[in-house]
């Protein structure tokens, strides 16, 4: 048997809500809450924008009303994007290891090119050679 | 701000499936050594359902948590109050919306997690099925429920699913201002005339039998929380966690003169640990099965918004739409 819900705040009560009734689920159809779209802030300018979360929106618009009350209602905000999550091509974490020897390639760093060492060699060999 | 940490137990338990045991030694190896467990990565069957249902419970109690306390939106004692108190519903929304998000990318679509509270099939934290009586009862609900939801969050956002993680980083960070306007709603009825002092006293009295279960009972040592905790789902035992909030707050409450209505809640000067009278665990599983005084109020309310939109967002949405799980 269904019930009239008696609340302590009268706006509930004014909408006159009732029990679950057992045996009458109420579903939310597939894609009742549309798609996704993937959120970047940009906290100043200068800065760069950066993903922060994902917000779900029927399209651009929309995404970017969402996107600025769910992550520019406190703090700094000079800019925002949202992308259709359809639109992001990302890699697999499984072919991660694609990058595994990226950081070996020394040739490719600053750090790769350190001459001090024969640069000190070459000072202390020709101070013996003008010693008299 | 809600998470208690606590996941009912499961009516009917699962089958166990029987992962590739190569992929899951890959797995808590990655796991142990702190790396973070990304959305499309291999992951153990029972370590997605079980992150699913914590997440989404999670969620939930973010989104009907927003109701005790929105209720005294229209009724706060002042521009400022109201300001804060909107701020923070408005907070704890939003902390539903990043959760649901971090559960979607587990596989789980938002309208079936929503079909789920609204059907009474998930579960969310029990202190929401209590009603918030007067405006000290916000008082207690931002300084204590919101101290005691940091505690179990600052745990979990250092397990090991990233996207769970990264949700919590941004909550914890607005649980604070939570935690402080709560703060200040509480010393100021502490401080205040006598009236506001014992409407104060009123509502911790009310509320303390929830805040002892928020935690949930002592963990069953079982294999399966082992598991969890290896997994790093879950961080903390529910008795730890207890014991750290009561450490932190039982002396900001008792510093300003309030008293706790348990007559055994005292600190043992040998093990350093809180005693405390029994908590009443048939109550909080009788609130949990759904016989709370709110448990009813709360289910409905949610179904009506849900129910109530639903022709906008048909309005709204564009043929070829389609969906996609959510990147991270």
């Amino acid at each position: 048997m269904s019930v009239e819900i008696q609340s302590l705040d009268p706006r509930i009560n004014r909408l006159g809500l009732h029990t679950h009734e057992p045996g009458s689920p109420d579903t939310l159809p597939p894609h009742d809450h549309w798609g996704t779209y993937q959120v970047f802030h940009q906290k100043k300018r200068g800065d760069r924008h950066t993903a922060v979360g994902i917000v779900h929106a029927p399209g651009a618009e929309l995404a970017m009303a969402y996107a600025k009350e769910q992550f520019g209602r406190r703090g700094e905000t000079a800019n925002l994007w949202v992308v259709d999550t359809r639109h992001v091509m990302a890699l697999d974490y499984a072919d991660q290891d694609m990058f595994a020897t990226t950081p070996e390639k020394t040739y490719r760093d600053p750090g790769g090119y350190k001459v001090n060492d024969k640069i000190d060699a070459y000072r202390e060999k020709m101070s013996h050679e003008h010693t008299p | 701000m809600y998470g208690g940490g606590y996941i009912p137990k499961e009516e009917a338990p699962k089958a166990v499936v029987n992962d590739d045991p190569k992929m899951l030694a890959a797995f808590e190896e990655r796991v142990t050594r702190g790396e973070k467990v990304e959305p499309r990565d291999w992951m153990p069957t029972e370590y997605r359902r079980q992150l699913i249902r914590m997440i989404e419970q999670h969620a939930h109690s973010e989104i009907i948590g927003a109701l005790p306390e929105g209720t005294w939106i229209t009724r706060a004692p002042g521009f400022r109050r109201k300001l804060a108190l909107m701020a923070k519903v408005q907070d704890e929304v939003g902390h539903a919306q990043l959760l649901y998000s971090a559960a979607e990318t587990l596989g789980k679509s938002r309208e079936a997690m929503i079909n789920d509270l609204i059907n009474g099939k998930s579960k969310y934290s029990n202190v929401f099925n209590y009603p918030a009586k007067t405006w000290a009862d916000v008082a207690v609900i931002g300084f204590l429920i919101d101290a005691a939801a940091i505690v179990n969050q600052v745990a979990n956002s250092k397990g090991s699913y990233g996207p769970y993680c990264r949700a919590l980083e941004r909550i914890c960070y607005e649980e604070s201002f939570h935690l402080k306007q709560g703060h200040s709603v509480f010393v100021y009825l502490a401080t205040g005339t006598p009236l506001q002092r014992s409407m104060l006293q009123d509502a911790l009295n009310r509320w303390w039998k929830p805040i002892m279960h928020f935690f949930g009972p002592s963990d069953e040592m079982s294999e399966h929380t082992l598991t969890l905790m290896k997994w790093k789902v879950k961080m903390a035992t529910n008795d730890d966690m207890r014991q750290q909030f009561l450490s932190l707050y039982v002396p900001k409450i008792q510093e300003l003169g309030l008293s706790l209505p348990d007559a055994e809640l005292r600190k043992d000067t040998d093990s350093g640990k809180w005693l405390f009278g029994d908590p009443d665990w048939a109550e909080f599983f009788a609130v949990i099965r759904g016989n709370g005084p709110c448990n009813a109020e709360r289910l409905a309310v949610r179904k009506a918004a849900e129910v109530n939109g639903a022709w906008v967002r048909k309005a709204l949405q564009q043929p070829d739409a389609r969906y996609v799980t959510p990147l991270a």
